[in-house]
């Protein structure tokens, strides 16, 4: 099939006298394309040589004997720091206990029944001051309202320093949440007689579940890696924990106090808790989105 | 503006109001009366804007009505007043009055929920929930409470059926509703909102996002529901109230300008700017 009617030459420059201008807005689309998958991949660098200076450090110690064991006296070595483990989940467990339920109904009242209120705005105000406040301030007032009070340290007065930590991350991301929640599902479960609760419970809790969870895995995350607050409020121990109300060992401060010892074995044993506790927070992390994503389908 | 309701010959031929409004609003029969809503001098504001002036007219039972005009004349506004739905949004107020079924929808002894149960409502973006199709049809049903497995599998194959959708679904009733089709999810809003047997079904443009073919099966559906319920429908789509409706209302700049049997709007209208409009000389 040959066909005798060509088209000009110059089809594709004739059509506009700007049309020599059509390389260089290519040129520049590209060009700032690179310029953003470069800058993603610089942002990459410092989590990945963390990551890989914890991996490589950590690694060596790594042996199920530090989950069983106590942590070394100052000099000696051997031991492990199974205390620590133990004592970290219980005190993370133990905020999260106390922070979320209240962070969560707080952000359905403040998303669902009064969103313009007073008391919802003094609610929302305070949970952000609250992110930016100090952690060790935290522990200050943890140390004020439960150590003082109890007369000693442990792994309560932790807790209590962790969940006001976490408590305003997980309001916000909740709410963040429950406002992405489609106006839509909202409206049907209204028109089919549903009451507000109901469609709080049965529509919009649900639908925003897996946003809530990635938000008090967030928060988690960022508590087991807390230091600051738990020295002052959980001390710590070169012993197994036998009671809530007792100075506790944790990971981060075992890493704080190892690291900046001048023994070879503390500093690698530091290193080791680092790996340990980065996997603890991927570990919980993985599952947490696991079990959310196969129930939400 | 004050509509005059359209003459009623049919008056004797409909049904008394069906039982199950009384059983749950608990008003005296009125026999032989045929209109289901009536709405007398209805105002309706948004803050301090008025999006309804004196609204006046009857929704006859067991009939499709619809509400035509151009975007923003109100017509979703007074639909959605219907079941109450407006009260989700802050700042709303009214005068005036709806009556359904001789009660005033506001009356104190009128529940939201028992109105809603009754004044079932399509939207016009399909909103199944995120759960199976099953789940979503007996949604109603299990915030009434109930739990007998017969009842509920009972009204899933009955609503589904109803809504012209039990075939294509039968085989995977505990699958995402999110799944199917854009036509089949607007189907299966529809199934979830006769499920719990309401009075009157409030439809706001209901095939707005639709093909044609998906928009023709839901115009046959509501030619068959009316038989069991009263329909109003609110639609951009002349055709679609031509081909579809008893009785419509043309609505422009928050009044209702007439209102009348369809088959009056649309060859003898009234009122000038009626026929403008049906005959798109502007909207």
């Amino acid at each position: 099939m040959d066909n005798p009617i060509t088209h000009s030459p110059d089809f594709f420059e004739d059509n506009s006298p700007e049309s020599t201008k059509m390389l260089g807005r290519s040129l520049f689309d590209r060009a700032l394309t690179a310029l953003c998958v470069g800058l993603s991949f610089l942002a990459l660098v410092p989590l990945a040589s963390i990551l890989y200076l914890v991996v490589k450090n950590g690694l060596p110690l790594l042996d199920w004997s530090v989950f069983t064991q106590l942590p070394p006296a100052a000099g000696m070595n051997g031991g492990g720091f199974g205390n620590a483990v133990i004592g970290t989940l219980t005190m993370v467990g133990l905020a999260l206990l106390m922070a979320a339920p209240p962070a969560v109904l707080a952000a359905v009242y403040i998303c669902e029944y009064d969103p313009k209120g007073k008391l919802s705005n003094a609610v929302r105000f305070a949970a952000k001051l609250l992110t930016g406040v100090p952690s060790i301030i935290c522990g200050v007032f943890a140390f004020a309202a439960v150590v003082l009070a109890t007369g000693k340290f442990s792994a309560f007065a932790g807790a209590v320093a962790l969940a006001v930590l976490m408590l305003p991350t997980i309001l916000l991301t909740s709410e963040q949440a429950l406002l992405g929640v489609q106006r839509a599902y909202r409206e049907a479960s209204y028109g089919l007689g549903a009451t507000r609760f109901q469609t709080i419970s049965r529509v919009v809790l649900p639908d925003a579940a897996p946003a809530i969870m990635t938000g008090i895995m967030l928060a988690v995350a960022r508590a087991a890696g807390e230091t600051a607050p738990l020295v002052f409020t959980a001390l710590f121990s070169q012993f197994w924990m036998s009671s809530l109300m007792e100075p506790t060992a944790s990971l981060s401060v075992l890493i704080y106090n190892f690291s900046t010892m001048p023994f070879e074995h503390q500093v690698k044993m530091a290193w080791t808790a680092s790996l340990v506790l980065v996997l603890l927070v991927t570990a919980t992390n993985v599952t947490a989105q696991l079990v959310f994503s196969k129930r939400h389908a | 503006m004050i509509a005059t309701p359209p003459p009623m010959t049919e008056k004797t031929q409909s049904a008394p109001a069906a039982p199950q409004a009384e059983d749950i609003l608990d008003v005296p029969q009125l026999p032989g009366r045929p209109d289901i809503i009536t709405v007398r001098d209805f105002n309706f504001f948004y803050g301090k804007k008025q999006a309804l002036e004196d609204i006046t007219l009857d929704i006859p039972e067991r009939q499709v009505t619809a509400f035509i005009g151009p975007s923003g004349c109100g017509k979703t506004t007074l639909l959605r007043n219907f079941n109450r739905m407006n009260e989700l949004i802050d700042g709303v107020s009214h005068t005036g009055d709806i009556k359904l079924a001789g009660r005033s929808i506001w009356d104190p002894s009128v529940e939201v929920i028992a109105l809603r149960r009754l004044v079932g409502m399509v939207f016009q973006k399909s909103n199944p929930f995120a759960k199976s199709i099953y789940e979503n049809v007996v949604y109603s049903l299990r915030i009434a409470g109930t739990r007998q497995r017969a009842v509920l599998d009972e009204t899933v194959e009955r609503s589904l059926r109803g809504a012209a959708l039990w075939d294509e679904v039968k085989d995977r009733l505990h699958e995402s509703a999110l799944g199917l089709s854009g036509g089949q999810m607007q189907r299966l809003c529809i199934a979830r909102a006769i499920a719990n047997r309401p009075k009157v079904l409030l439809m706001d443009e209901p095939c707005s996002a639709l093909d044609p073919i998906a928009t023709m099966r839901i115009e046959e559906l509501i030619n068959d529901l009316k038989k069991e319920f009263t329909i109003v429908i609110v639609t951009h789509n002349m055709q679609q109230a031509t081909r579809c409706s008893d009785f419509c209302g043309f609505f422009y700049l928050g009044n209702l300008v007439e209102f009348d049997r369809t088959k009056q709007i649309f060859t003898k209208p009234r009122e000038k700017r009626t026929e403008d409009y049906v005959t798109g000389r502007f909207g």
